[in-house]
This record gives C-alpha cells, structure tokens and sequence, in this order.
C-alpha cells in the first residue's frame, strides 16, 4: 500500500478536510476545486472521508421534528376558523 | 418536521447572495398551492402548515428569548399574527420567509425586553471564531512519518452499511444527541440546513450570517456529527 501513489503532495490529507464543506458546497474557487477532485481521485483516505461528510448530511435529513402538541393545534385551528369566517 | 432525506440530497447550494434571494421568482414558492387553499379557509392545509414549521419555529425563536417557555409563547403569537395577515400578504416572499421573518421579529423584540444578555449575532461570530480542526490531529501522520499530514488512519466506508444500519432508529438517536452538545449558532445552522433542508441563503438571511460564518457554522456542525458517528459505528465498518 504506497501512500505515495494515493495522496497528492500538493494538498495534504490534514487540509482538505478543512475544504470539504466548501467543497461540497461549491464555495471554492475553480482551480481549488479541482485540486480536490484530483486528490480525491488518488487518495482513498480522503475519498471515504467526503463520502461520510455526505451520508452525515443524509442521515441528519432523516431526523424527524418534535410533533406539535395536539392542544396547540386545536386552539391553533379555532383562530383560523375564526378569522376565515371573519374575512368571509 | 424533517423534510426528510430527499431535501438532503438537493445539489450544493451556491453561496449566500443577495442578488439569488432578490431574483427568486415567488412562483416557486413550494407553499404556493397551501397558500391558496389557506386563503379559502382550508383547515388541513393549516394543519399540514402548523406541523411543517412549528418544530423549526421553536428552535429558531429559542436563539433570541430566555428560555422554552417564551419561545413556545412566541410561535404560538406568530401563528395567530399569520392567521390575521394571510389576507394582507403579498407574496413578494414566500410564505416560509414571511413566517419566519415575523416570528423572528417578534423573538428579537421579546429577547431586547427580557434583557437577554447574549445576542444571537454574538453567539454565533463565537462560534464561528477561532481554530477547531475538524479531525483530529492524531488521525494523521506526524513530522517523523513517511508521508506527514496525510491519513496514519483512514476513514471507514459507511456506505457499506445498509440503510436500515445507517438510518435506524438507533442511530438517528446518536445524531440528534450530536447535533444537541453543538454550541448554539452550529447547531442552529445543520439544523436548518441538513434535518430542513433549507438552502445557505435562506439560512444567512434568517440568522443575519455571511455566506462564509455560515459556512464555518455548517463545516464545524457536520465535522462534529461525522465524529460522533464515527466513533458510534466504529467496529462495525472496516476502513479504506
């Protein structure tokens, strides 16, 4: 397993995790960005370390919110029942 | 409330303009339609509105008030304020942005009463201040090494995990419990981004951040998560 052949000397693995995030999100300048993807394309290391940047992404999409208490609701929807007839 | 992983996967956004937030056109507001059966009195489409937005009302009224309690009197006020002022509303906005400006006007302004002692501004130019590496230094190879800052350890493939791994309940617990020890302004800022699904520019124009604290915000939050799921699926994945 030579490290040599897998991670470009021009970017180092401690700094493009820095970068990820304006990585993915399209935050860097044209030749930055390429400068990752070419790392990324010989670097095992960095490529699985983006990819659990993107399933964190994911997985926190599906967290699930506190429910509305249904007494809240209720009184919520009295209002607009209240306005709309109101407004009517 | 969550809008579920498909938000998530939405393209990059680009980053926090003005100019993005001025040319939108209204007609993609994705609550158009909910607007409309709202202004004929619909009651399930207010419902359906109540239980999109509240969960996200509350987190996001807690960043100017003192405490749960005031918060949830806030969200309840913006509600009623929403009811009288969906005849009035213009739609120069959409909806979402409408709410969410007046609830943070109305949190903002009970904050300024309650002499809260600490802004949100403030909390958040804290949070996004200073150095914290996103890994820790001790993952990578030291002066001595063959290859000095590059991986001594690499990370695992979770993608070899199958979803019902990945998002089981278990593991939702994990990342919720994550996203709750994050400071303040972090936590608010992976919030809307990664569980709503909320582009950067509504995000900076909701918190009053820059483009770039904003995205110091996100990378700190995720790199956190990343670290806590990490070390909880540990064993299970083999690395690179």
């Amino acid at each position: 397993m030579s490290l040599l052949h897998r991670t470009p000397r021009d970017l180092a693995c401690i700094e493009l995790v820095e970068l990820v995030t304006d990585y993915l999100e399209g935050a860097l300048p044209a030749r930055r960005q390429r400068a990752i993807e070419h790392h990324l394309a010989q670097c095992d290391g960095c490529a699985a370390y983006v990819e659990q940047m993107r399933e964190t992404r994911r997985m926190a999409g599906a967290l699930r919110g506190e429910d509305v208490p249904d007494a809240a609701v209720d009184a919520l929807l009295a209002a607009f029942r209240a306005q709309h007839a109101n407004d009517a | 409330m969550a809008l579920g992983a498909v938000a998530a996967w939405r393209p990059p956004a680009r980053r926090c303009s003005v100019a993005r937030t001025v040319a939108t056109p209204v007609s993609v507001d994705p609550d158009a339609e909910l607007l409309a059966r709202l202004r004929s009195g619909d009651e399930h489409a207010f419902r359906m509105l109540v239980e999109r937005y509240s969960a996200t009302m509350l987190h996001v009224a807690r960043l100017h008030v003192r405490d749960r309690q005031a918060a949830e009197e806030v969200v309840q006020e913006t509600w009623l304020a929403v009811i009288r002022g969906l005849e009035r509303f213009e739609e120069r906005s959409t909806l979402k942005t409408w709410l969410f400006r007046i609830l943070t006007n109305r949190a903002k302004t009970r904050g300024v009463s309650e002499a809260r002692s600490v802004p949100f501004s403030s909390v958040a130019a804290a949070d996004a201040a200073g150095d914290q590496p996103a890994v820790d230094a001790g993952r990578f190879q030291g002066p001595g090494d063959p290859y000095p800052n590059h991986w001594s350890a690499a990370p695992a493939r979770w993608e070899t995990l199958p979803d019902e791994r990945l998002l089981s309940q278990e593991t939702l617990r994990h990342i919720a419990d994550a996203i709750e020890r994050l400071p303040t302004a972090q936590r608010a800022v992976i919030r809307l981004r990664d569980v709503e699904g909320w582009d950067a520019d509504e995000v900076c124009e909701l918190l009053g951040l820059t483009g770039v604290n904003q995205r110091v915000l996100l990378h700190r939050a995720r790199s956190k998560v990343r670290g806590a799921l990490e070390r909880y699926l540990g064993d299970e994945v083999m690395p690179v």
